[in-house]
């Protein structure tokens, strides 16, 4: 039962599973829901979605995949007259096809196919608005049918009432929504990794037993406080094209600063060069040379850009190709020290990733960190901090 | 004892106006005896679901408040060591039975309790991230061994979970098949009116629209930090019930004062309350 339903969640990404499958045909046999399409679709909503920002995806997947053949339920059965009916059923079936139909059984079943046909043909002619209420001039012809009875399957149920699921109102939770900065602190704790570092402030209850039973008086033992670990080296792209994201990378920025101790922070413009800065006011007298940090920061850094990588290629691959300096080596050989000497290198990127392809920049770049650029939205924080995560060092 | 049976459902209280997508996932966690998590905006009514199931169902309610240095081992047990070593050099008789050091944990609570009762897991994201991992078994099977003694403890009943969450950590994927989930949205105006109705049968109609156009403005106000939810509508009119505020207040009201009367109810962050005031300002300098 329903498996294409499946199927189609978990095309559109959302992680259902066979577990869940057999939680709803159980609920089902369970008798736990009136037998309505609401009950139904809140049913099995309450069993797939497991994120609020997926519930607008499941409402389109379910409205795709139900549509069709809710409409009909429950309602009183449409009168037909049955010589309209034959009328039609001449003109959308094959004789063949009559035959074929009489001779597995019913009425119903060739209405069923006929309703199918109809559907079809009024996808394929008419954009599927019109065909219903235009009177006399049916783009099926005159066959001398009446109107009323065209609408098995027609626009006008459709039309009855908005379906819970038609209805979306949980578009604006969905998962690719722009970044608060208490949404972002929440996606970069992925990227923790607690150790016990420092002073030994706190009492080892185990081994403090462990202790005292062994030597038979109060042996006491301390262990330092459990702390996260991670150690963040963030290079910012400020200027430019970068202007429009100003507030974006702020609250990043902030939520970052906030969520990791271990946390360096330094700007370049456009592509990494030999030198990179703290202040922005004094980014001409101020610089810090780049094989400083490459330097004094261990591998077991871990490298987050943020830039939208949108630039002329020759800024990337060739000396000299910066647009306010003179670079004695190209950007692209910076990049590529940078992303071997710290394996987990990052690149978030706030341009919407559709728009990637157009940029050549954009897919140097992506190369040179290993694939491993993101959008700079909830959904690719995310993705990024695993990538984080999952490389060590 | 009272459970919920087929022909028998969650259908919300007196107190507790549920939708008919909650009556659902409610109905669908009692009988299957799933876990229900709830997520929602903070005020929306998630713990006092749990509240409203154990009235309907007449069962008791086993509250666990989850902070972030909780452990879910303390929700199964707690050996307590320390009392055991002291009573051992005190020379206590007590010592040479370790279970007079296991202490129990809501878990085992709910799952020995003489009733059916409503186990409630109150804000699970507060914890750390490896919580809910560390009692999926224990949820699933609905039993778990304390090692102490080496005994297994196990549900007579499978107890009904509410789990509420307030999104700060997401939950592993392992952890939420076995859930039903339910998002309880802001309610609209209608489901609004239907609430009120049950808080305050007696106030003026005229009074509830009134406040209920504020609020829903009050809302709207983009760059909010905090927009205030069903509780604080709730709090509101209790306020300006008490306050005896005249009517005209909220009727005639003037765009150069944009803060409602009593905002105190409704905005709960100095920054929006200034938002409020440079919203003012501005109306005023145009009118």
């Amino acid at each position: 039962m329903f498996f294409n339903f499946i199927d189609e969640l978990r095309e559109a990404g959302i992680k259902a599973s066979f577990k869940e499958h057999l939680t709803l045909l159980e609920a089902l046999d369970k008798d736990v829901i009136d037998q309505t399409p609401e009950a139904f679709y809140y049913l099995s909503r309450a069993t797939f979605v497991k994120d609020e920002g997926l519930l607008d995806r499941f409402d389109q997947v379910f409205n795709k995949v139900f549509k069709g053949l809710l409409t009909d339920y429950g309602q009183k059965p449409v009168d037909v007259p049955e010589d309209w009916l034959k009328a039609v059923a001449e003109k959308f079936l094959s004789p063949e096809e009559m035959e074929a139909i009489k001779a597995l059984g019913s009425w119903e079943e060739i209405m069923e196919t006929l309703k199918k046909r109809l559907e079809e043909q009024q996808k394929r002619h008419q954009g599927g608005s019109k065909w219903v209420g235009t009177g006399g001039t049916s783009p099926y012809g005159n066959s001398g049918y009446n109107p009323e009875g065209v609408r098995i399957g027609g626009e006008s149920k459709h039309k009855r009432a908005l379906k819970v699921w038609e209805k979306r109102e949980f578009a604006n939770l969905d998962n690719t929504r722009e970044l608060g900065t208490r949404n972002i602190k929440i996606a970069l704790r992925r990227l923790r990794r607690f150790a016990r570092e420092g002073n030994a402030e706190e009492l080892d209850l185990d081994a403090t037993i462990d202790g005292t039973a062994k030597q038979g008086w109060l042996d006491i033992h301390m262990r330092a406080e459990r702390k996260n670990a991670v150690k963040v080296l963030l290079f910012l792209d400020v200027g430019g094209s970068m202007d429009p994201w100003i507030k974006l990378c702020e609250e990043l920025f902030s939520a970052a600063s906030s969520e990791f101790k271990n946390l360096e922070f330094f700007y370049f413009h456009n592509c990494l060069y030999e030198s990179v800065w703290k202040d922005n006011r004094r980014r001409w007298s101020e610089r810090t040379p780049t094989w400083d940090i490459l330097h004094k920061f261990g591998h077991d850094y871990k490298v987050i850009f943020i830039g939208d990588a949108a630039m002329s290629p020759y800024e990337i691959s060739h000396p000299g190709g910066s647009v306010e300096h003179f670079n004695e080596e190209s950007g692209a050989v910076w990049v590529d020290r940078v992303s071997h000497i710290y394996p987990a290198t990052v690149w978030l990127n706030p341009v919407p990733e559709k728009q990637w392809g157009y940029s050549q920049s954009t897919k140097m770049l992506k190369d040179m960190v290993g694939g491993s650029m993101f959008p700079l939205t909830l959904g690719g924080l995310d993705d990024a901090m695993r990538e984080l995560t999952r490389k060590k060092h | 004892m009272t459970t919920l049976t087929p022909t028998q459902r969650f259908e919300g209280t007196k107190d507790y106006v549920a939708t008919d997508d909650l009556k659902v996932a409610v109905n669908a966690a009692v009988l299957l005896r799933r876990p229900l998590l709830v997520k929602g905006e903070p005020g929306t009514g998630k713990t006092v679901l749990a509240h409203e199931i154990a009235k309907a169902v007449g069962a008791p309610l086993i509250e666990w408040n989850v902070k972030s240095t909780t452990k879910a081992q303390q929700g199964l047990y707690e050996y307590d060591a320390v009392a055991r070593l002291r009573d051992g050099q005190l020379g206590d008789e007590r010592v040479h039975d370790i279970s007079n050091y296991i202490r129990r944990g809501k878990l085992w609570e709910a799952f020995t309790a003489p009733q059916l009762p409503v186990l409630l897991i109150d804000e699970i994201d507060k914890a750390d991230i490896e919580f809910p991992n560390d009692l999926l078994q224990e949820l699933d099977r609905m039993s778990f061994d304390v090692y102490e003694t080496h005994e297994r403890i196990e549900a007579r009943e499978r107890p009904i979970v509410v789990i509420t969450s307030n999104n700060e950590k997401e939950l592993p994927d392992a952890f939420l098949r076995r859930c039903f989930f339910h998002y309880i949205k802001f309610p609209d105006r209608e489901t609004m009116q239907a609430i009120i109705d049950v808080h305050f049968p007696q106030i003026q109609k005229i009074l509830v629209s009134k406040a209920m156009d504020i609020f829903y403005e009050v809302r709207e106000v983009p760059g909010l930090k905090k927009k205030p939810s069903t509780s604080e509508l709730l709090d509101w009119l209790k306020l300006l019930l008490n306050e005896d505020m005249p009517l005209d207040v909220l009727q005639n009201r003037d765009p150069a004062k944009a803060i409602p009367p009593l905002h105190g109810a409704l905005l709960k962050n100095e920054q929006d309350v200034m938002l409020f005031e440079k919203l003012a300002f501005m109306a005023r300098r145009q009118g």
